[in-house]
């Protein structure tokens, strides 16, 4: 992983006084590392931000509409109508924020599974299969999430057949597959920088015990990887649920589409801004905790040389 | 050049892999504008977001209590919340307000240019972080030789801090920079006409969808990996002597 060579790189002789560059411990994957970034920064009071802007709005709408004895529905009242519609999707279909939930859980246990396996592939004796997992790593890591969707939506097919009965397969569940392919490429290089990580003291000293190398990896490196994988692991699945309204530009109908079938009903542009709003708070509701869990978990694991 | 727009024709009529793009004028004119659009994009939203990362870590080292506030819920807001409906939010919430105060017809600006504002924000947003980090790893006792040599604060930052940090997190710039390569895509949601938008026209009209998906694919492919081979050769050249091996 760059964000571990990064730190050996830059660390600092202990008998300079005067050193240029002190460590850098800088947000590791770069993008999207919501624990990191909550590290250095984060007051918790801002999280709230949010829902400050959007309740003074909300009271003072509805204080104006008081006042001036409106007939026309307030933004509370229109916000009120719609959440079910937006939350919980239409009935009896499956769809709307808890769609997007689903489809992040399902997309990031596929692709956890799969990149588990692409992981272990990458430290294969195998020069083969070494190199076709770091191919298919690369692939799908530097592939836009968007195109991923295209490609996955538009080419696989709308039925399968299993044993002369046709099952539609629906548009939600191809999506999720498309998703879960990115996830695939970052956990296998999460997993493989894991087990670069382990000490090489580690593989030596099992094989001075007769372990062979499949019980080595087994029994011996991948336990101790699970502690450094979990937090990396959740922070891409924060980045995961932040991704799963794309699948809206592809005709799911995920909180997003319905958000937009609403305000198209409505048809007043005043109500964009708190919608949108509304639904962003939402995500932001379900992914602080999660991240601040992160950065909890981070701090308990960090390994102190 | 002909023989090899003959070759895709041959191609097309012998195995029936249809590149329209290479032999049909039209679409290849309209393929590789996509293409272009794609490369203007990233590029100015690249540039706009390391202004934006620049200006704002220096904002974060403001005396001022609600200046550093500021930055900082604009950091968590832009992190925390998904960049397709912030791209939404700009391009159909945003754009009314702006325009009706503004009193302009048919949108303060374009599909683009609400593509660059959001994709700048919601990248700049990681990069403040990026180079706070990297402000951070220069140590005190530097700025403060600078400061005993009669620099200004801002002087520190712009001559001492900010070249030391740059070279520090270029690594963590260059993931964050091809990030936003990739979450240009997102702007097809709003039809700004870049490469995915572009294709998609061309495969509904074509009926060429597995064709374009491939290439599609592959364009990205070689623009992440023209960007990563130029970011990794810059940050071969400027970096700091005496660390890394």
């Amino acid at each position: 992983m760059k964000h571990q060579k990064n730190k050996s790189l830059f660390k600092v002789e202990k008998s300079s006084d005067f050193a240029v560059m002190l460590p850098y411990t800088p947000s590791g994957g770069g993008a999207w590392n919501v624990s990191d970034m909550l590290r250095y920064s984060f007051k918790p009071q801002m999280g709230w931000l949010l829902f400050g802007l959007l309740g003074i709005w909300l009271f003072a709408d509805t204080a104006i509409a008081q006042v001036q004895g409106d007939a026309e529905q307030t933004i509370l009242q229109t916000l009120i109508k719609w959440t079910p519609l937006m939350f919980f999707g239409a009935p009896n279909e499956f769809g709307g924020f808890i769609l997007n939930i689903a489809v992040s859980f399902i997309a990031m246990a596929m692709g956890t599974f799969m990149g588990l396996w692409l992981g272990i592939g990458q430290v294969s004796t195998n020069h083969w299969i070494k190199r076709i997992s770091w191919a298919v790593t690369q692939l799908f890591r530097n592939s836009p999430w968007l195109v991923l969707l295209f490609y996955f939506m538009l080419l696989l097919p709308f039925t399968v057949k299993i044993g002369g009965v046709q099952y539609d397969i629906p548009g939600w569940l191809k999506a999720t597959f498309a998703l879960s392919l990115p996830i695939m490429a970052n956990v296998s290089e999460i997993l493989r920088g894991a087990i670069a990580s382990i000490p090489t003291g580690q593989w030596e000293s099992a094989e001075s015990l007769a372990y062979s190398r499949t019980q080595t990896l087994w029994l011996i490196i991948l336990p101790q990887c699970v502690k450094r994988m979990i937090p990396p692991w959740m922070n891409w699945y924060c980045i995961l649920t932040m991704s799963t309204p794309l699948i809206s530009i592809l005709g799911v109908s995920d909180g997003m589409t319905l958000t937009q079938d609403a305000l198209a009903a409505e048809g007043r542009s005043e109500f964009l801004i708190p919608m949108y709003l509304w639904l962003m708070s939402w995500f932001f509701i379900y992914s602080y905790p999660i991240a601040q869990w992160t950065q909890r978990l981070e701090r308990r694991f960090a390994v102190n040389n | 050049m002909d023989a090899v727009w003959d070759w895709f024709l041959w191609l097309h009529q012998e195995h029936g892999i249809k590149l329209t793009i290479f032999y049909d004028e039209w679409d290849r004119g309209r393929f590789v504008k996509g293409i272009w659009t794609t490369i203007k994009l990233s590029f100015v939203c690249i540039v706009f977001s390391v202004v934006i990362g620049i200006a704002g870590a220096w904002l974060q080292m403001s005396p001022y209590k609600w200046v550093r506030r500021f930055v900082q819920a604009y950091i968590q807001f832009f992190r925390n919340t998904p960049p397709l409906i912030q791209l939404y939010f700009f391009y159909f919430a945003v754009d009314s307000v702006v325009s009706s105060l503004l009193g302009i017809r048919g949108g303060a600006l374009d599909s683009f240019g609400w593509a660059v504002v959001s994709l700048s924000f919601f990248a700049g947003a990681f990069n403040v972080e990026i180079f706070r980090a990297g402000v951070e790893a220069v140590s005190k006792s530097t700025s403060e030789a600078a400061e005993a040599l009669g620099f200004n604060r801002a002087q520190v930052y712009a001559y001492v801090t900010l070249p030391l940090a740059f070279r520090v997190c270029l690594p963590s710039l260059n993931n964050n920079l091809i990030n936003l390569l990739k979450t240009t895509t997102v702007a097809y949601a709003i039809a700004a006409p870049e490469t995915l938008y572009v294709a998609n026209q061309i495969w509904s009209d074509e009926y060429n969808v597995p064709e374009m998906m491939n290439v599609v694919w592959f364009v990205y492919i070689v623009l992440v990996g023209i960007l990563v081979w130029f970011m990794q050769r810059w940050e071969r050249s400027i970096k700091v002597p005496g660390y890394g091996q």
